[in-house]
């Protein structure tokens, strides 16, 4: 190896760092909940033929390569001929860009004089895209809001204002929203300027030597990670509640030489509300669920995504087609994850843990006036939260903690300063993680209800009820969830209910499943899950 | 007690204990000893002992002593703090232990959470709930507070940190909780959330309130053992303490606030840095701090270190953001990384050379101490470079073995890529460069700052061997290299003010302000700041105001500084105006037309600091006579060239030093690259710059 190879090191890391800051100022400036506290963004940097050569750390797994393959998508749809310094570029596109209408990707081409020599983009959930606002009750794309196709948002320096006109009337917060926008297109300019010092520096005018030094590390070391299972074909099936009745998912693992692929056949079919996923979107938890249990080093980018593979029949609820709603694809997408790790649990028995509560149970609260009459205004409250992940195959699983998704909560005081709302409990829920040699990750205990003159009206998408995490090599089941008022009311797992004035519901978020046989866990880790009251 | 001037500054750090003594005519001495663990104060009259033998004056004459100390901040790192209770809202019990709900680290399946502070079983809840504007939405429950109380006597805890929701805004039902508990159980120390950190957000508060509960009996009876020793040698002089705020306050504040002294040390350091850039009038300057495990950079602006709300104490994994624990004080904002000389170079599944955050420390040490360590360190790439001679390294008994720093970047390093010695020695020295170049540039991204125009000033025994390259790669044209780097935090002690902030959130939107309260809390901060300040002082005294704000949707607020002590309706119209004017500076661009909102107030009060007399930089003068010459390896051409030797203390004002060179100090070592010179200064500061300028 070279000082060539030192010097390419240099710039690769430089790139991650700079892509890291974009995505730093995004999460600071966002106005959606979602990506101030889940990190629901992304930021890249591809060469000139739209292959991603570094991503920032920061954002979440279902960008990872839905983001990664939606710059050729610019490059095909606005024409290579028509790409010019100064453009930028955004689609929201569910099936060009991150799989659903409330992300907006915006790409800006890199030119060096007249050359192309590359892109950035980014991605962002915004706070809302019209329709019927953020939820699964869309019966297609149409109703799910505005969808803007691959469009030219600044033309050599022009902003196009109608576009903007078109998205701003489109739109509940128009200010919050083209502010979202703009903050992503600021962020790609810092990027193409860093960029541009730093190939200076390094005294170089194009980006195809470093893609070239990134791609064949990479491609070496994702090789060299997947030959740790051995060719052949593995399956998995997982049940899940789904809306209405309970889903099947299916996955048939090949691997091979060359890659692995994912084929989803078995998966039962679209739901008619938006829980369905592009497979694009299955896709990324299918890709981050390889690279997390064999290559978690390796930094995303073209070489080492290219290898992870998908299919699937058309009309199964993990490859929806236009015009599907997929408005909530993250329901449904997240399982992937654990759907995928089940398969190769055997050939990897060190590595994959058991199922965890995997979807997270978010809601959105719409506070509105108990009494009519009375004229409180209307408020909107947002809130993550997450059952337990299941036990390592040598360490417990993690209590209320999101995985695979990279969520965090909020701060309860933090929530009850913006609205009517009490939480009146936030804490651990014992005995809901799997028995087992390591136990599953306890579940939350979640009461809230509504002040101040207000009802709910409360959209519930909570899965894992009827379908618990399933333990691993012998481990028990996590507990499944329960959701109830306080007056013992049953309330409807899915869909739109009202929490009166002067009642409180309960949500008791699932636990993960146990890995390995019970007997076997030792005597000083039940002395201390009873000790701390975990289990009891 | 007359007025002798001579004061005394102890930095109590991981490794060493630095001792600097300051004279009437302001003339500086130092010793530097290795810290007693079980004891720290031993370490320090020691080298108090030493100091003032060797300069003969009695321990009675000194004026003033300033203490930092690490032992706040590894009593949190290695959990050696007193059984402590916590005791919150029913409901709450769990807040520290489920933290944020997230994962620090996105691609490891083995993920492992920082165990909570205080454990499941410490915990302890009360029926009591305030809601968001402090109003009762259940009384405190006196009887189940009875319970608690007696349980606590069973178990016999030291300690007992308070936090109820809400309490930032009505600290009543904490204050009846502390009242029952000390009428019962006077030997029993209480923190409690609303006086330790009254800020919104119940994680950070919690977990703020427990590590001061924690650590406290440990600091008080460390403060009192300290101070008793001190006057029973004869010292008659009052005893402060540097808080991470940058600021001195007295043993009394300090034994009842020790959480105040996390990362206090770090904060001398930038005020070291700080009173060097007023003393050159430099208003942008980027401080550099290398020791042994970490490297330190903060923003220096206007002379005055840039300050947060919060920090994160005790990171479990590769210094991440996310893996320790949060505490909410006023602090000096720095970012630390594991980059320092003995941090260790290793090549990953990529193959590609990464560094740290393990650090040989000083036991096994770098390779090239020959003390029985084999992984190649920062330090045996700077030896196999030639960048530190083994004739003249450091005042410690180590004598330097470069085959030793050789053999173990061949085994490591080179064997494993192909790479030759040399280029293997040039791969940890620019990846370690590149990560600290990578953290500035975050840091002052994350402070919404150009770096363009900045100084940098470099201390600690491992910056100045790396400066150079970081100036080069920042793109800073002047960086400056202060004598007594290697006791740079201790020198700093003796310049910080006396000063408290006092923080408080207190949400009000903009257009519906509450300007009765705000006016109220502000004058309430004002006289709790400046009531600890008058424990240590009489001089004048100056205030500050800020407050936190974002746009109406955010979840991240950026601080503003407030003119007026008070408010009416135009101070809110200009508060508006002043958010949007720093917003644009953070983020290129404001949003008209949405809310804004107030979040958390704060108020500093602090001494009048008299501002050291500015000195003129000296030009280029006369070339400066080198002692001996070597191959040393020079990074623009790419390899080692015949390099000149130059010692520090032969280097009289104005003379120059051209690159390539090599400055040698007992403490540090300075590398110049063919293409940078440096001038002596009148006070023995290097001033560094590209010969191209």
């Amino acid at each position: 190896m070279s000082r060539q190879a030192v010097q390419f090191q240099v710039m690769w890391n430089r790139m991650i760092s700079i892509l890291e800051e974009q995505a730093m100022t995004l999460v600071r400036t966002a106005f959606s909940t979602s990506v101030r506290e889940a990190g629901d963004l992304s930021a890249g940097v591809f060469d000139r033929h739209g292959r991603m050569i570094a991503q920032a750390v920061t954002g979440t797994p279902g960008h990872v390569n839905t983001m990664a393959a939606a710059v050729p998508h610019f490059i095909n749809d606005i024409g290579p001929e028509r790409i010019y310094p100064g453009d930028i570029y955004l689609t929201n596109d569910p099936w060009k860009g991150t799989g659903h209408l409330h992300d907006i990707t915006v790409t800006t081409p890199v030119f060096i004089g007249a050359e192309l020599i590359g892109f950035f983009a980014s991605t962002a959930h915004v706070v809302d895209i019209g329709g019927r606002g953020y939820g699964p009750d869309g019966r297609e794309i149409y109703e799910e809001g505005l969808r803007i196709p691959i469009i030219k948002w600044v033309e050599r320096g022009e902003l196009n204002r109608d576009l903007v006109n078109i998205i701003g009337t489109n739109v509940r917060e128009q200010d919050q929203v083209l502010g979202d926008i703009h903050g992503l297109a600021a962020s790609n300019e810092t990027g193409r300027r860093r960029l541009l010092e730093t190939l200076a520096e390094f005294e170089m005018v194009e980006l195809d030597s470093l893609a070239q030094f990134v791609f064949s590390r990479t491609t070496e070391a994702t090789m060299a990670a997947l030959g740790s299972v051995a060719n052949g074909v593995y399956k998995n099936e997982m049940r899940v509640d789904g809306y209405n009745e309970s889903i099947t998912l299916a996955v048939e693992l090949t691997v091979s030489d060359d890659g692995m692929h994912a084929d989803f056949s078995g998966t039962s079919p679209l739901s008619e509300f938006g829980i369905n996923v592009p497979i694009t979107y299955a896709q990324a938890y299918f890709t981050y669920a390889m690279l997390v249990a064999l290559a978690p080093e390796l930094p995303n980018n073209y070489a080492s995504l290219f290898p992870f593979t998908v299919s699937a029949p058309a009309g199964v609820i993990l490859n929806a087609e236009d015009p599907a709603p997929v408005s909530v694809r993250h329901v449904i997408g997240h399982f992937v994850t654990d759907l995928c790790l089940g398969a190769v649990a055997t050939a990897l028995p060190h590595v994959v843990p058991a199922e965890g509560s995997g979807a997270l149970w978010n809601f959105q609260v719409s506070a509105r006036s108990a009494d009519p009459t009375a004229l409180l205004p209307p408020v909107e409250l947002l809130m993550f939260n997450s059952g337990g992940t299941g036990a390592r195959p040598e360490i417990d699983g993690l209590t209320a903690t999101a995985f695979p998704s990279g969520v965090m909560t909020m701060s309860a005081e933090a929530t009850e300063q913006i609205g009517p709302i009490v939480i009146w409990r936030k804490e651990i829920r014992e005995n809901s993680g799997g028995d087992g040699q390591f136990r599953g990750g306890l579940g939350q205990i979640i009461e809230i209800g509504p002040v101040d003159g207000y009802q709910f009206e409360f959209s519930a998408m909570f899965d894992r009820v009827e379908n618990p995490a399933r333990g691993r090599a012998g481990g028990a089941d996590g507990a499944p969830g329960r959701v109830y008022l306080d007056d013992g009311t049953p309330f409807a797992t899915k869909g739109k209910q009202t929490i009166a004035a002067d009642r409180r519901l309960v949500m008791e978020l699932p636990g993960g499943g146990g890995f390995g046989d019970p007997a076997e866990r030792c005597a000083a880790a039940r002395a201390d899950d009873e000790l701390k009251g975990y289990v009891g | 007690m007359t007025a002798t001037g001579i004061r005394i500054g102890a930095d109590v750090g991981g490794t060493f204990t630095d001792i600097v003594l300051e004279l009437a005519d302001g003339t500086l001495a130092s010793q530097k000893i290795l810290t007693t663990h079980d004891a720290p104060e031993r370490a320090i009259l020691e080298g108090i002992e030493q100091l003032l033998d060797g300069n003969g004056i009695a321990l009675v004459s000194v004026e003033q002593i300033i203490h930092g100390t690490t032992l706040a901040t590894n009593a949190l790192i290695e959990r050696r703090g007193a059984a402590t209770a916590f005791v919150t809202t029913s409901g709450f019990r769990d807040v520290i232990e489920t933290r944020t709900e997230g994962r620090f680290e996105q691609y490891d399946l083995n993920i492992v959470l920082p165990t909570p502070l205080i454990e499941r079983q410490d915990r302890f809840v009360v029926e009591e709930r305030l809601n968001a504007r402090g109003e009762v939405l259940v009384p405190f429950d006196e009887r189940q507070a009875a319970a608690v109380i007696g349980e606590i006597a069973a178990r016999g805890y030291q300690s007992v940190a308070v936090g109820f929701l809400h309490s930032y805004r009505n600290a009543d039902h904490e204050h009846r909780f502390r009242d029952l508990i000390q009428a019962q159980l006077p030997d029993v120390l209480v923190s409690i959330s609303a006086e330790v950190s009254p800020q919104m957000r119940e994680f950070e508060r919690f977990n703020t309130v427990c590590a001061n509960a924690y650590v406290q009996p440990l600091m008080a009876s460390y403060l009192l053992r300290l101070e008793t020793e001190l006057q029973q040698r004869g010292a008659t002089c009052p005893l402060y303490l540097i808080h991470s705020g940058g600021g001195l306050i007295s043993v009394e504040t300090a034994a009842a606030f020790p959480v105040r002294l996390v990362e206090s040390g770090p904060a001398g350091g930038a005020i070291f840095a700080a009173e060097l850039a007023a003393r050159f009038g430099r208003k942008n300057v980027l401080s550099y701090d290398m020791g042994g495990t970490t490297a330190k950079i903060a923003i220096i602006e206007d002379f005055t270190p840039q300050t947060a709300k919060s920090f994160e104490v005790a990171r479990t994994t590769r210094f991440k953001k996310g893996s320790g624990m949060p505490i909410s004080i006023p602090v000096i904002e720095m970012i630390e990384i594991g980059a320092g000389g003995g941090s260790i170079a290793s090549v990953d599944s990529l193959g590609q050379i990464r560094i740290g955050p393990h650090s040989a420390g000083s036991e096994p040490g770098p390779a090239a101490y020959d003390l029985g360590g084999v992984d190649p360190t920062v330090t045996d790439a700077n030896v196999a470079l030639g960048r530190l001679d083994p004739a003249t390294f450091g005042a410690t008994d180590i004598t330097l073995s470069p085959g030793r720093a050789i053999e173990a970047i061949r085994e490591r390093i080179g064997s494993k890529l192909e790479m030759s010695d040399e280029t293997a020695a040039i791969g940890i020295a620019e990846v370690v460069d590149e990560n600290m170049t990578n953290a500035a540039r975050v840091h002052a991204v994350e402070n919404g700052k150009d770096l363009n125009g900045f100084t940098m000033v470099a201390f600690g025994g491992g910056a100045p061997l790396h400066a150079t390259r970081l100036m080069d790669k920042l793109g800073l044209d002047e960086l400056l290299v202060p004598p007594g780097a290697g006791v740079g935090s201790a020198i700093g002690f003796l310049r910080a003010p006396f000063a408290y902030e006092a923080v408080q959130s207190h949400y009000s939107r903009l257009d519906a302000f509450d300007l009765a309260g705000v006016n109220r809390l502000l004058a309430d901060l004002e006289n709790e700041a400046r009531e600890f300040v008058r424990m240590g002082t009489e001089k004048d005294l100056v205030t500050e105001r800020q407050v936190s704000m974002r746009y109406k949707g955010q979840g991240w607020e950026i601080p503003v500084r407030l003119s007026a002590s008070r408010f009416d309706e135009l101070a809110v119209e200009e508060l508006a105006r002043v958010f949007s004017k720093a917003y644009e500076e953070f983020f290129g661009r404001a949003i008209d037309d949405l809310p804004i909102e107030a979040v958390s107030w704060s108020v500093r009060v602090a001494s009048v600091i008299e501002r050291p007399e500015r000195t003129a930089m000296l030009d280029a003068g006369a070339s400066a006579t080198a002692d001996s010459r070597r191959q040393v390896y020079e990074p623009v051409s790419g390899v080692a060239v015949d390099t000149a030797i130059y010692s520090r203390d032969r280097l009289q004002p104005a003379m120059v030093v051209s690159g390539p060179a090599v400055i040698v100090e007992s403490q540090t070592t300075t590398i110049l690259a063919s293409h940078h010179q440096a001038v002596s200064q009148i006070d023995g500061t290097l001033r560094i710059t590209r010969f191209d300028q």
